[in-house]
């Protein structure tokens, strides 16, 4: 029961953002472990990014909490965050900085201990295939190596619990393939929250699968109960976004 | 972790041609200007000696020379204070340093205290100019001193709300056109004060810094520009929280 405690990363109870307009997030709750790999699968406009947006600060959240280690993301904002590392949907890149000095911000900014500064830069650029990159301006690389910045950054602190925000988007299928196996080889230590359009991904990479629609978690399901149960991820996301999207179009 | 924000953004600000231009084009008119006054001093310099208690080289030369820099920091502001918040915004950068563990006043102060490096260079060069009239006469330390101090203030007011109006947009060219244009009628709003109206008189930025500019340190001129950047400051904040609570 302990060894759950600790291993348990994120935890999301009741969220909820309503835009003046309408609500993009409606009280949603999950948890994740080390080590999970979560999907989170939706049609454009599901409130993913919201959900996203609110886990990383960038947010607030109208209603609910969100405990990153344990710690309450709303009422310690500055510890929480330590432990956090999030790649948004437009990498936040500055585009006339190397990318040693990207990355060596980036950790600085998460309170990386200036003796390991130059060994966790090292290490992450090594991990995300960016090794003799370094003093390259990151303006001159292209949309493939950007991408890689944006997640280097996401990871060079060491943070356990990571949020991806569509990380293959634009990339070729090599490029997305290297990016997998980054993604596994990431869930060793941490829990890895990622977006994406492909169900493809999904099927190859996670532990778990959330389909979100409206505002709302449609479902979530283990990827060994999916094969078991043989559910086809297509199918069931066809079946779940598109069927409440008739009272939607009346209503407008 | 504001001391990671100014240092990130000095770093930005002088691997830019930018800084160096500015700080170039600064010293060439300054130095022109002093020079110019230098020249007039020694013209009558003859004619001084007959009045009784005639002004030195330091109301002749400095105090004219400081009222110019003022102005010249007036224009220059929105060019450094426009990329701020709004090229962050643009390049969706920000993102990065609203996810880090950093507070937005960590945030905007860094921001802000890297403009007043700059101009802190520019107003230690200016000092430095102005100090070696020291070697050729007795040079009023006091009215040197209250000047220096004097555009201090007024170069923090101006970055102050330089900073808020480039956090309200995501478009630096705006955010600069809006502080050109609020500096320089808070610069003239005297103009425009009358009898009945004197206290317009009071919000004029020239007003308080022509104080200085004689060598009076009044409190109630310090007041207001301190409260003046406070309040543009806790305006930023304000407005970068408000963002993050309705999206």
């Amino acid at each position: 029961m302990t060894e759950e405690a600790v291993n348990l990363t994120l935890s999301v109870e009741n969220l909820s953002h309503r835009y003046s307009a309408f609500t993009g997030v409606n009280s949603i709750n999950f948890e994740m472990r080390r080590g999970e790999v979560l999907g989170l699968l939706g049609p454009n406009g599901a409130g993913k990014s919201t959900t996203m947006r609110m886990l990383t600060g960038n947010l607030a959240p109208s209603t609910g909490s969100v405990l990153i280690c344990g710690v309450d993301l709303l009422k310690n904002p500055d510890t929480a965050k330590i432990h956090l590392g999030y790649l948004p949907e437009i990498p936040p890149l500055y585009q006339n900085m190397s990318v040693d000095e990207y990355l060596r911000l980036a950790a600085t900014l998460h309170r990386v201990a200036s003796h390991c500064l130059e060994s966790a830069v090292i290490e992450t650029r090594h991990h995300c295939g960016l090794d003799g990159r370094g003093r390259q301006i990151i303006g001159t690389l292209s949309k493939g190596f950007q991408q890689r910045v944006g997640i280097a950054q996401a990871i060079v602190h060491n943070p356990d619990v990571i949020i991806l925000d569509e990380p293959t988007s634009g990339l070729d299928p090599n490029q997305i393939r290297e990016v997998r196996h980054l993604i596994g080889a990431l869930a060793t230590h941490s829990s890895v929250i990622f977006s994406t359009h492909i169900l493809s991904e999904v099927e190859n990479v996670c532990d778990r699968v959330l389909i979100m629609h409206q505002g709302d978690i449609v479902f979530d399901r283990k990827m060994g109960d999916i094969h078991q149960q043989q559910i086809h991820l297509d199918a069931i996301f066809t079946d779940l976004t598109q069927k409440h999207e008739n009272p939607e179009e009346q209503r407008q | 972790m504001t001391g990671i924000i100014l240092k990130k953004e000095l770093h930005m600000l002088f691997v830019s041609p930018l800084a160096w231009i500015l700080l170039t084009i600064i010293q060439v008119i300054l130095t022109w200007t002093f020079l110019g006054r230098l020249d007039v001093f020694l013209e009558i310099q003859p004619q001084l000696l007959q009045i009784a208690n005639p002004p030195g080289f330091t109301e002749i030369v400095i105090t004219p020379v400081f009222a110019l820099a003022a102005i010249v920091l007036l224009m220059i502001t929105p060019l450094l204070s426009m990329r701020l918040l709004a090229e962050e915004r643009r390049n969706h950068t920000l993102t990065l340093l609203i996810s880090a563990p950093l507070s937005l006043a960590d945030i905007v102060l860094g921001k802000f205290f890297s403009v007043m490096v700059f101009f802190g260079m520019v107003i230690v060069l200016l000092s430095t100019l102005s100090a070696t009239l020291a070697l050729g006469g007795t040079l009023d330390w006091g009215v040197l001193f209250s000047n220096v101090l004097g555009l201090l203030f007024v170069a923090a007011s101006f970055s102050a709300l330089g900073l808020y109006l480039s956090s309200l947009t995501s478009q630096p060219v705006i955010a600069a056109l809006g502080t050109m244009g609020i500096l320089l009628a808070l610069w003239v709003i005297d103009l425009a004060a009358g009898n009945t109206n004197a206290w317009l008189r009071d919000l004029s930025l020239l007003r308080h810094f022509e104080r200085f500019n004689q060598g009076v340190i009044d409190t109630f001129s310090v007041v207001y520009f301190i409260l003046f950047i406070a309040t543009f400051l806790i305006l930023t904040i304000r407005h970068l929280d408000a963002e993050r609570l309705h999206g």
